[in-house]
């Protein structure tokens, strides 16, 4: 069955028809022209479509079209303001944390995530402290934290230090 | 334009520098289009692919008539029905026949305006079988296993030096042990994927590949069309590792979708289809045999390999090569023998050979020393060879010593307790292992075109391939030193099959392929605008080829890079997990064209080489023949948290034999080895040795 909606993708209001079964992340691939994000599994599994939803990382791949009328969807591409490179685009090329790119935009996307769920105090499986206010983001941290987005090129090494000094210059890394 | 005249040029050089990534910008924020990424304003149709869950049979009837009446499809295509393709090989020849030859065959397409209707209607096709029990369970014990008429890349099946048997009874001390490699699959992050759309007679195609000029005389074959008929077309490409370099069922599908249709079409395997579509490393098992005099002087080598390939095709993974060039020793042997099983044909997968033989070589000279009472770093110093020991010739380079000397200073080796299972932190059982590491060093003919017109960017053309490699960089700046120029002053141009032909990404052979051809380009262009222009270039430009290859060297030289690789392991003893909180690697892989690049080459290999020790197995199901982990949830790749400190390094290696860039590639030489090493300490932290990958906390528990 089709739809009428309108998503709002990297600051634009985007009406189209969808499939009420068309993914979040199809409804910009294949409808939008909107290929920023990538698709590694359609399944959850690798990450390389993670986008932030009002701020929050999801794997667009899981998320149906339709329920995500009303929101801000923010790709890696959406991360630069007015055409300047995100904080976390100019880390990574810094790193070389990427080799083929494809994973790359859904790491930054999830990196701007990890930074904010660590400020609003987010524990995860590595966190001592269940409690605090804010989240130290220790290379252990950002090891965990990434974990949902795969790279087989294998730049995690790389990847590491980019988020950190992200991290760092939002105060959420001593 | 200092490129053109003989003063030195005022530009640093490029090469060896680390300047980032020039594709980097575009790659942060998603923008650099990989191949479904193309056509977007095409109004394209989708293609599903239907396959067969009968690994060994044929397909009695096809019923697509619910599916044909679903709105918006446009056409399903069955072997009844498709475009009969030319000559191609027999893995491919998709929907051609009734003949199903393993689990996972395509045996329908279905082309429909959108990608949930595809989907949708290939639940729709009913298809009936006749199938018989697949045969996909490898042993040594089989008896149909035979020797193929020569390897993978043109080695011999076999070879024997001297009397292997007698020196083996004879040596003071021996070891006899058999290892284990499972099913690998590349699982490149960007899923294969291909958007074809026929203009007249002309077929093209947007497709994720590892050189488009691979492609070209099998879709030429196929489609019964000439080389101007094809444009093939892929700047950007998610990874590979070697399933992107050959062609495919699902390229040849896109292109009958297409014809048949008439429209543009994008075909996006799914990541379960990667399981049975476009290969996977062989499993292997190899039985080693190593002897030695009790001062750990190798006197005999055997390593003899069992593996398996694909009624449908002969893939002769080189497993054992790297152990007729690694030590010395008087009599040596080394063999490879085959079963044609009902699986899905084999492919290449990042150091195909060397990556499961080294790991069982390196894991048997861990052994030896252990039986020597030797350290094994010494054991591989002592066995070192001063010429390749089975083909007689000097090396063109050698310093696999001088690697594992360094390796073993920056990891703190000395001082190192041999005896296993005494080091413990917290629950944490703690070890350490080394293993060395080899690769060929190769190159294919390539050719390139530069085009100079006086005030603008020097356009390089060359149909070159950036797999995540670099190459877009590495290129630059070897045509940038090569014309004198500033980077910025190259405008090059690869990916695309109508661009001079090149040889693909794959083997470490592309920097060592293009470079050179790039330089003999540039070369071209000085000697042009000196001999016909005054050494001044005219208004109107010039444009220029030049080609490169591999020459007399091959002959002379035993062409090898190096490395060792040095890894601590800590094992719960309560869980049996495995971590590897750190890995020292050093190699001498000659000139460094871009050290930001060359260092996650290195890296990328290292830690896939820690994936496949710990964590990476497709699992054959006996009974219905499929690859029962098919997804990234089941098939484990390692992730960030796996990986620890990564400490990486390289000698400055010059070798003015193996090119004229004295580049010995660097995309395979940081797997082979790694997982030795991990294997290797593992048993210096529990006194187990684990001798079938990948080693998981089962493992740990299991009985001796």
């Amino acid at each position: 069955m089709d739809t009428q909606i309108t998503l709002r993708v990297d600051g634009a209001d985007r009406p189209l028809t969808v499939d009420t079964r068309t993914s979040l992340l199809d409804a910009m691939r294949e409808r939008l022209g909107a290929t920023s994000a990538k698709k590694g599994c359609d399944h959850g599994q690798c990450g390389a479509c993670t986008v932030l939803l009002d701020g929050r990382r999801v794997n667009s791949c899981l998320v149906l079209a339709v329920t995500a009328q009303g929101q801000e969807v923010t790709t890696s591409d959406g991360l630069a303001v007015d055409g300047q490179p995100h904080a976390l685009h100019e880390a990574f090329v810094d790193h070389d944390a990427y080799q083929c790119g494809y994973c790359t935009p859904g790491q930054i996307t999830s990196a701007a995530g990890v930074v904010a769920e660590a400020r609003a105090g987010w524990p995860s499986a590595v966190t001592e402290d269940l409690v605090g206010d804010q989240v130290d983001l220790t290379d252990d941290e950002i090891r965990e934290r990434m974990s949902g987005n795969l790279c087989r090129c294998a730049a995690y090494a790389n990847i590491v230090p980019a988020v950190a000094e992200y991290a760092t210059e939002q105060g959420v890394r001593a | 334009m200092t490129a053109l005249s003989d003063r030195p040029t005022t530009h640093a050089p490029a090469v060896g520098s680390d300047v980032r990534r020039i594709d980097g910008p575009a790659k942060v924020r998603g923008r650099a289009p990989y191949a479904y990424e193309h056509e977007l304003d095409s109004s394209p149709a989708f293609v599903a692919i239907v396959q067969s869950p009968v690994a060994r049979g044929r397909v009695v009837s096809i019923d697509a008539s619910a599916a044909e009446a679903l709105p918006g499809v446009l056409a399903v295509l069955t072997h009844e029905n498709a475009p009969r393709l030319g000559e191609v090989v027999e893995e491919i020849r998709v929907l051609q026949s009734a003949t199903v030859q393993y689990a996972g065959e395509p045996v329908a397409a279905v082309v429909a305006e959108t990608s949930e209707v595809a989907r949708d209607a290939i639940g729709r096709v009913v298809v009936r079988y006749d199938s018989e029990a697949p045969d996909v369970v490898l042993s040594v014990d089989r008896d149909d296993l035979y020797a193929p008429e020569q390897l993978m890349a043109g080695f011999e099946t076999d070879s024997v030096i001297g009397d292997v048997d007698a020196a083996l009874a004879a040596a003071p001390v021996a070891v006899d042990v058999t290892y284990a490699t499972p099913v690998q699959h590349n699982q490149p992050i960007e899923m294969h994927a291909t958007v074809a759309r026929w203009d007249g007679d002309v077929l093209r195609m947007w497709d994720a590949n590892q050189g488009p000029h691979n492609l070209v005389p099998v879709l030429t074959s196929a489609f019964g069309i000439t080389e101007d008929q094809l444009h093939v077309v892929s700047p950007y490409v998610g990874g590979a590792f070697g399933s992107k370099a050959f062609t495919h069922v699902h390229q040849l599908l896109a292109g009958m979708a297409a014809r048949v249709t008439g429209r543009t079409v994008k075909l996006e395997l799914t990541r379960q289809q990667m399981s049975s579509l476009v290969g996977h490393r062989t499993p292997t098992i190899q039985r080693l045999r190593l002897g030695a005099e009790a001062d750990g002087t190798l006197t005999a080598i055997s390593h003899e390999v069992v593996e398996h390939t694909s009624r449908n095709a002969e893939f002769a993974e080189q497993t054992a090569t790297a152990t007729r060039l690694l030590y010395a020793a008087p009599a040596r042997r080394t063999t490879h023998r085959l079963a044609r099983l009902d699986v899905p044909a084999p492919t290449i997968m990042r150091a195909p050979g060397e990556t499961p033989g080294v790991y069982a070589l390196e894991s048997a000279m861990d052994e030896l020393a252990v039986a020597l009472g030797m350290d094994p770093v010494e054991l591989r110093v002592h066995n070192e060879p001063a010429r390749d020991p089975e083909r007689d010739v000097p090396w063109s380079s050698r310093n696999l010593v001088a690697c594992l000397r360094q390796g073993a200073e920056r990891f703190g080796w000395a001082g190192r307790d041999p005896r296993p299972r005494v080091r413990e932190v917290g629950r944490r059982l703690v070890g350490t292992g080394v293993a060395a590491s080899t690769y060929p060093t190769r190159r294919r003919p390539s050719q390139c075109r530069i085009e100079a017109v006086p005030g603008k960017a020097t356009v390089v053309s060359i149909d070159a391939s950036d797999i995540g490699t670099g190459a877009w960089t590495a290129l630059t700046q070897i045509a940038a030193d090569a014309l004198g120029v500033a980077m910025a002053e190259v405008d090059l141009r690869i990916g695309d099959s109508r661009l001079p032909k090149a040889s693909g990404a794959g083997g470490s052979t592309g920097t060592t392929s293009w470079g050179p051809a790039i330089q003999a380009a540039a070369q071209a262009l000085r000697e042009r605008v000196h001999a016909e222009h005054g050494g001044q270039l005219p208004a109107g430009g010039v444009v220029v080829t030049g080609s490169s290859g591999p020459g007399e060297e091959v002959e002379r030289f035993s062409m090898h890079a190096f490395g060792a690789h040095f890894a601590e392991v800590r094992v719960d003893r309560d869980t049996g997990e495995v971590r590897v909180p750190r890995m020292t690697s050093v190699f001498a892989a000659g000139r460094i064209v871009n050290a930001t690049t060359a260092r996650s080459q290195f890296l990328g290999g290292m830690t896939m080489g820690l994936s496949m020790a710990l964590h990476e197995e497709s699992v054959l199901d006996a009974v219905h023949g499929h690859f029962a982990n098919h997804d990234l949830a089941e098939y484990h790749v390692a992730t960030n948290a796996d990986v620890g400190e990564m400490d990486i390094s390289w000698l400055d290696e010059v070798d003015e034999h193996v090119n004229p860039l004295g580049a010995k590639g660097i995309g395979e030489i940081g797997i082979v080895g790694a997982a030795a090493a991990i294997g290797n300490a593992y048993w210096h932290a529990t006194g187990r040795r684990v001798r079938d990958l990948p080693i998981t906390p089962e493992a740990f528990f299991r009985g001796e």
